[in-house]
């Protein structure tokens, strides 16, 4: 049995392009099969109950199995003229849908995962920052955060000192900010859109809108993709296969403040789909 | 320069980076929207490739859609010793690597794009097809340990080896673990020790020379 506040968030479930396009997408949704279809122009998600509450925002098909606790989450930045919209792709992986959204997270892998391009030795210090669960949009953020690194983006020349935000607006699904090498006073916005097929295997979307007039769209996606790939090898890794929730309280650690600060706004919301309750 | 039509994800676009890399030779890298766009299908892709496959190498006149072929061209152009010996006998068995590749990719290879970009297909026959030309390929090479030797052919690596190494060592990805293929592990760590090697997603370089946590 699926608790209600988990059918009642917003998820991933298709690229809006393709089936707008007419593709249809049979896949599955927290454990049951759906499909995903344009019927009389409009885009229809199907259940074995019937029709799932829809939303399209971000290049993507949202679903909400049960009823929505809310709408879903705004990327106010996704409507700014000027910037590029990037669909990554779907890319599966065998973990749990939490632990690929706790991934995005930890800015601390960069230099040992995605060395020599997010991060690199010696250059492995996290600085400083800060975590907290706002109340008024009820999401986790990170602000103030700074890494070194060797090729930023695909439009960045040699390394520079990036800045960073990261948000959790829903249970699958997190953003991230950061600076953008060809304009200094704007921010890179890069999403990873989480589809939980079950609870430790999962369809995984990045989505990007970037100033970036250019780069090729296929250098875009290749370097997001090249990115994720990376990361799907540790996840595929991981032990156990779900994330690991302690009923009580985590020690935090100044590496990952914002994965403590995930785990604690997942647990208070009832959001556990996707971890296994163990006391540390 | 020479172009190479290229998708970063691709087990055979790797295997030109990888021999140019080893070569020293530098290629004009042209990124192909494989996934989502599936641009390779395109109609103006088409006239480059009508198979529609990556990688597609250019140099002036010349268009090449085989990977092997690259490998030999490359080979040919900057690098001889990478041809493997000439007798006939190996000659014979680098052609047969060249070929054997080719399996690794319609199963090793579709295992992976199963598991990873969602290709539908008969996930348990092409695991178990990975599995049949893995255990050829230990055979082999473990034949090829007892009598001292590192490489698929020869004293030195060839185009034999890069041929057969990216579905091999991206095997996981399709859920084939090469636990039970030690004599194939230890071939792919001397890949990885190569002067040179790049990298790509999932396959990573030897780092010999970093100490151990515990040790640091
Ligand atoms: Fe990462």
């Amino acid at each position: 049995m699926i608790a209600p506040e988990v059918l009642n968030e917003w998820y991933p479930v298709a690229m809006a392009a393709h089936i707008r396009a007419g593709q249809r997408r049979v896949t599955q949704l927290l454990g049951q099969p759906i499909t995903v279809a344009l019927q009389g122009g409009a885009i229809v998600v199907t259940g074995q109950g019937g029709a799932l509450h829809v939303t399209e925002a971000f290049g993507h098909v949202w679903a909400c199995p049960g009823t929505p606790a809310h709408p879903l989450f705004p990327i106010p930045e996704a409507l700014e003229t000027g910037r590029r919209l990037v669909d990554v792709g779907v890319v599966r992986v065998k973990c749990s849908p939490l632990r690929a959204v706790e991934n995005f997270l930890d800015i601390a892998h960069f230099p040992f995962v995605h060395t020599d391009v997010l991060g690199a030795e010696p250059h492995t210090e996290v600085n400083r920052y800060e975590v907290q669960i706002r109340e008024d949009s009820d999401e986790v953020w990170a602000t103030k955060v700074t890494f070194y690194q060797p090729q930023a983006a695909k439009s960045a020349e040699g390394g520079i000192v990036t800045q960073y935000m990261y948000r959790v607006p829903a249970p699958t699904a997190a953003v991230l900010y950061k600076t953008c090498p060809v304009r200094p006073d704007a921010w890179d916005v890069i999403g990873i859109f989480v589809q939980p097929l079950s609870e430790d295997l999962c369809d995984v979307w990045p989505w990007m809108a970037l100033y970036d007039d250019t780069t090729p769209q296929a250098d875009l996606i290749a370097f997001q993709q090249m990115i994720f790939l990376q990361d799907r090898s540790i996840l595929e890794n991981q032990i156990p296969r779900l994330l690991p929730l302690d009923p009580g309280m985590e020690i935090p650690t100044q590496a990952d403040l914002t994965s403590i600060a995930y785990r604690r706004w997942l647990k208070k919301r009832g959001l556990t789909y996707g971890a296994q309750m163990v006391a540390a | 320069m020479i172009r190479l039509y290229d998708y970063v994800l691709s087990a055979s676009c790797y295997k030109i980076r990888l021999m140019a890399a080893l070569l020293g030779v530098k290629l004009d890298q042209e990124a192909v929207d494989f996934h989502p766009g599936r641009a390779h299908k395109s109609v103006a892709f088409a006239q480059l490739n009508p198979a529609g496959t990556l990688p597609v190498l250019v140099d002036g006149d010349l268009i090449l859609t085989e990977s092997t072929a690259m490998l030999v061209y490359l080979a040919q152009l900057a690098g001889r010793d990478w041809l493997g010996p000439l007798d006939p006998k190996s000659a014979a068995q680098v052609q047969h690597w060249l070929a054997f590749s080719g399996r690794l990719a319609a199963s090793l290879g579709m295992a992976r794009l199963h598991d990873m970009l969602l290709y539908e297909g008969d996930i348990d026959a092409w695991r178990a097809q990975g599995h049949a030309a893995l255990r050829e390929l230990e055979a082999a090479l473990s034949e090829r340990r007892f009598a001292g030797g590192v490489w698929l052919v020869g004293d030195a690596p060839s185009i034999a080896d890069i041929a057969c190494f990216p579905n091999v060592a991206l095997s996981q990805d399709g859920g084939v673990s090469l636990d039970a293929y030690p004599s194939v592990r230890l071939w792919t760590r001397a890949i990885r020790a190569l002067d040179r090697f790049v990298e790509m997603p999932g396959i990573h370089r030897l780092h010999e020379l970093r100490p151990a946590p515990e040790v640091a």
